[in-house]
């Protein structure tokens, strides 16, 4: 084998992690469009941010152009991408922390497995992370015996719940109040029937159960929302303090980052701590965000291990047009408008980035075909692009991912035939007036074969016109 | 070939001839405004932190106003000792225990800087606002501001910031949108954020 | 102004009447409409399902068909949207850059219909009287691609006995995205359910709007509901005068 081979880009490999779904989205998406309360809670939830969001975005005046900054850094980000890793790499390093590098989600798990239990320790608490979900971490630290503890509110009520994340911020957007506080009482030792469905009740009973925990675990996993090259600054972006905790009381913290979340300098922060918070929690900030470099003496953890992931992001990197899935920053904001997401619900996707961005990174991580329904989860409509604060253009994704995604058969011999046919005019004429022979098919279309009945299932087709425009046109 | 080669090579790969140097990054958007304290005593309120103006001389009694008498208040090293009233309890952080913090009522430390447009004070570990820990474990944080440490947005707080301490943004009270994405205050840090403004 | 029409597969096909309301409104102006024969389809269904090798031909045959134009006006949204948005592309993909940059000059001239009436022609009044309670969905690929913004609400307000209500909810997609409709059939049909929630909500017995496939969606739904409310191309209102013998009569499917 040559240098040259081992160096291409690769697809995440199978059998490992959460990428790939069980099943084609649209039969998957039927489980969440027949239940009634996912759709409720979905419904009420998505409105809410989305009027969140747009309040405060609505109060700078410079929403366009830190857009405009934002997507330009990105792209600068990936055409110099090497460069800002290695650069990466040598601060965090002369900062006393230890870089490793891991080309997919098997070494990645080994690596942090292995650092682990070079602790000692049997139990590491986690900040919420898309990267470590995305390896299947907790499964690969459960199987060598080491107890994961995830802490943010959504994903304890995810592990508690033995359930699966539906949604980037808020992996438990599919449960509402009552269904949380159930499950609090179902898994949560101490937690009586007093307890209300009050949110704030429900948040206290969190800090109860996990405070201990933080107190006694001496190992702590991170994802990052940043890493500054030219400083070698991480940065976590969180809300309720659990963060704080993770990054700040255990002795070794382990950082699990992909490679794309690297920015060149640490002026780049002030792009997207603005734009981050307004289009994910619709917040001006959130309430916490932590920065460090390398290690402080006397101050959090004295052991830093930071993980750059790579698992399918180079193979990403490697299609021109498919790359600008690599500048998202895990905001959320294409879900909250999506309404395909908002009706089906995240668990639909199957992989662990749901929603139209999902819908675009997915498929590249791990290859089309393995994730060939994917590109097709969208009306196109258009919003999620809008709603981007780094302006990825999930529309054009889409629309070029169906192009190098597998079609079938039949599908791919009729779209050949329909565009031999279009491009002569004859022939098209010919076709227009066969058109009117589908009213054989049965009064307003009913009796049309599939996969078209897909369509007369609840809409009626229109009655074929007596005479078409051209025709008309050659009698006026 | 080690993992790291492995990873480089790919990318290198992937980018190919196309590799570009840097692109220009439109940088349009606000660098600098007008500090506007009323502004910052607006976003603080919003989200939840109680907000106390006062000049320095007066510090000691808002806070004895704040906490009942007796508290156990964690203070850094170099926090001014005329800051603390007489009526609560004062531990110096010289290296405490994790559970010795948590056990205390609050902590009062000063700020590196406060940003007006998002409410939020950032604490950079100096000698008045020492170990992350510190304001982390108390239920109630009281912090100091003074007006020269507010900046108008986010470009300014990162300017006058130094990458290389350990940095604490905070915007409230701790709080979490994970319940049907309202925001509600109070989950694991400090569910009380008093911010005392100084002229 | 002589002004080429660039019907669309879909109206020539199944909804010529929103094409001939295109041309009447125009000839009603003072305007010379033009139709080239030679035009099919412009490819976005292709494009859209993932076949654009197989749109290249039917990109090639749209820009020779309407490079000697100089406005071209289509009844659609999203055909107009397909000629700006992906066709410079399909052929840029293709390696054709002769294409690529003629099909960037035509896509420069071709004008959505409202975007032709206030922009080009610079008329929101066009004498059109149409004595009905009407409700209008903005399309996706007019709203977010075209950015055709108030113009059909500006053209709309100025129709004579036209009760104008606001759609709740307007900006939500209908369902339909093509073969949207057919591949995820139980997703489009939720959408569509919301949609026509809202349409019923406004009590209109027309809902209109610029594009003939979300109308054909819209309309579909409505129909097997029974409900009543009639789908009809903005076209159509604004062709509609005192005079015209149909006004108000026209749909693009009768319930």
């Amino acid at each position: 084998m040559t240098r040259t081979f081992l160096g291409m880009p690769v697809t995440a490999p199978p059998g490992v992690g959460h990428l790939r779904g069980a099943e084609p989205f649209p039969s998957a998406a039927r489980r969440g469009l027949a239940d009634p309360q996912l759709r409720r809670n979905l419904g009420h939830a998505t409105k809410t941010i989305r009027a969140k969001s747009a309040g405060v975005i609505g109060e700078v005046p410079d929403w366009q152009e830190l857009r405009a900054a934002g997507s330009a850094i990105k792209t600068d980000v990936m055409a110099r991408l090497p460069e800002l890793l290695e650069q990466l790499e040598a601060k965090v390093t002369a900062a006393g922390g230890v870089v490793h590098w891991a080309a997919d989600a098997n070494e990645a798990n080994r690596i942090v497995t292995d650092l682990v239990r070079a602790t000692g320790g049997s139990r590491v608490i986690k900040v919420k992370s898309m990267a470590t979900q995305e390896i299947g971490l907790n499964e690969a630290l459960e199987a060598v015996g080491i107890e994961p503890v995830e802490t943010d509110l959504a994903e304890l009520i995810v592990q508690l719940g033995d359930d699966r994340p539906s949604h980037i911020l808020v992996p438990a957007i599919h449960r509402n109040r009552a269904e949380i506080r159930e499950i609090f009482l179902r898994t949560m030792p101490g937690v009586d029937s007093t307890l209300t469905d009050e949110p704030a009740a429900l948040a206290a009973v969190a800090r109860r159960y996990l405070r201990q925990t933080f107190l006694t675990t001496k190992v702590a996993i991170s994802g990052a929302n940043f890493a500054v090259a030219d400083t070698g600054t991480l940065a976590v972006v969180e809300s309720e303090g659990n963060g704080r905790m993770c990054l700040t009381l255990p002795e070794t913290l382990i950082t699990v980052m992909g490679i794309e979340k690297v920015v060149p300098t640490w002026r780049d922060l002030e792009v997207f701590l603005q734009l981050l918070p307004r289009a994910s929690t619709g917040e001006r900030m959130n309430p916490y965000t932590s920065m460090w470099t390398g290690v402080t003496p006397g101050d959090g953890p004295q052991a830093f291990h930071l993980v750059l992931l790579d698992n399918g992001r180079s193979a990403v990197l490697a299609d021109e047009v498919g790359r600008q899935a690599l500048h998202c920053i895990r905001c959320s904001a294409c879900l909250n408008v999506c309404p395909v997401y908002e009706r089906t619900g995240g668990h639909a996707y199957g992989s662990v980035y749901p929603g139209p961005i999902g819908a675009v990174l997915s498929p590249q991580l791990t290859g089309v075909a393995d994730n060939s329904s994917l590109p097709y989860a969208s009306s196109l409509c258009g919003a999620c692009y809008d709603a981007c604060p780094v302006k990825i253009n999930i529309p054009e994704l889409l629309v070029h991912l169906r192009d190098q995604a597998p079609h079938p058969r039949g599908e791919a011999t009729a779209m050949a035939a329909a565009a031999y046919t279009m491009n002569r005019p004859r022939l098209y004429q010919a076709a227009q007036r066969a058109v009117r022979l589908s009213r054989l098919a049965g009064r307003r279309g009913r009796g049309i074969p599939p996969p078209l009945d897909g369509w007369t299932a609840s809409r009626d087709l229109p009655d074929p016109p007596a005479q078409t425009f051209r025709d008309w046109w050659a009698t006026r | 070939m080690t993992a790291r080669e492995l990873v480089l090579g790919r990318l290198r790969a992937a980018l190919g001839t196309d590799a570009r140097a840097s692109v220009e990054v439109p940088r349009a958007y606000r660098r600098a405004g007008m500090r506007d304290l009323e502004q910052l005593v607006d976003r603080l309120v919003d989200y939840r932190a109680e907000v106390h103006r006062l000049a320095e001389a007066d510090i000691a009694d808002t806070i004895s106003g704040i906490l009942p008498s007796g508290a156990t208040v964690v203070v850094p090293p170099g926090l001014p000792p005329a800051w603390l009233p007489s009526t609560v309890t004062v531990v110096v952080d010289g290296g405490l225990a994790n559970e010795q913090i948590g056990a205390a009522d609050a902590v009062v430390t000063a700020v590196a800087v406060a940003v007006a447009e998002t409410g939020t004070v950032v604490l950079d570990g100096s000698p008045d606002q020492g170990r992350r820990v510190l304001s982390l474990l108390p239920d109630l944080h009281v912090c100091v501001v003074r007006a020269d440490q507010v900046v108008a947005g986010v470009p300014e707080a990162l300017a006058r910031l130094s990458p290389h301490r350990p940095l604490t943004w905070i915007s409230g009270p701790s709080a979490t949108s994970d319940i049907e994405l309202n925001r509600v205050e109070g989950v694991h840090g400090p569910r009380n954020l008093h911010v005392i403004l100084l002229p | 102004m002589r002004i080429a029409l660039f019907v669309t597969c879909l109206a020539d096909t199944m909804f010529p009447e929103a094409a001939k309301a295109t041309v009447t409104l125009l000839e009603r102006l003072g305007h010379e409409v033009v139709f080239p024969t030679e035009q099919t389809c412009c490819g976005q269904m292709h494009v859209n399902t993932g076949y654009q090798r197989d749109a290249l031909p039917l990109v090639r045959r749209h820009v020779r068909t309407f490079d000697p134009y100089d406005v071209i006006v289509a009844p659609s949204g999203s055909c107009v949207g397909s000629v700006r948005h992906q066709h410079a592309m399909v052929a840029s993909r293709a390696g054709d850059r002769r294409l690529a940059s003629r099909a960037e000059s035509v896509a420069g001239r071709t004008y959505e219909l409202s975007e032709l009436l206030v922009d080009v022609l610079g008329v929101t009044d066009v004498g059109a009287y149409y004595p009905h309670r009407v409700t209008y969905h903005p399309t996706c690929h007019s709203l977010r691609m075209l950015r055709v913004g108030d113009r059909p609400l500006r053209l709309l307000r100025e129709v004579r006995g036209l009760d104008l209500v606001e759609l709740p909810a307007a900006d939500q997609c209908c369902g339909f995205g093509g073969t949207f409709a057919v591949k995820n059939a139980d997703t489009s049909t939720a959408m569509l359910a919301d949609k026509m929630h809202h349409v019923l909500s406004t009590g209109a017995d027309v809902c209109t709007a610029g594009d003939s496939s979300c109308l054909m969606h819209i309309g579909g739904g409505l129909s097997r509901l029974r409900s009543g409310v009639r789908t009809v191309h903005l076209a159509e209102i604004l062709a509609s005068t005192e005079h015209s013998e149909t006004a108000g009569d026209r749909g693009a499917v009768r319930p």
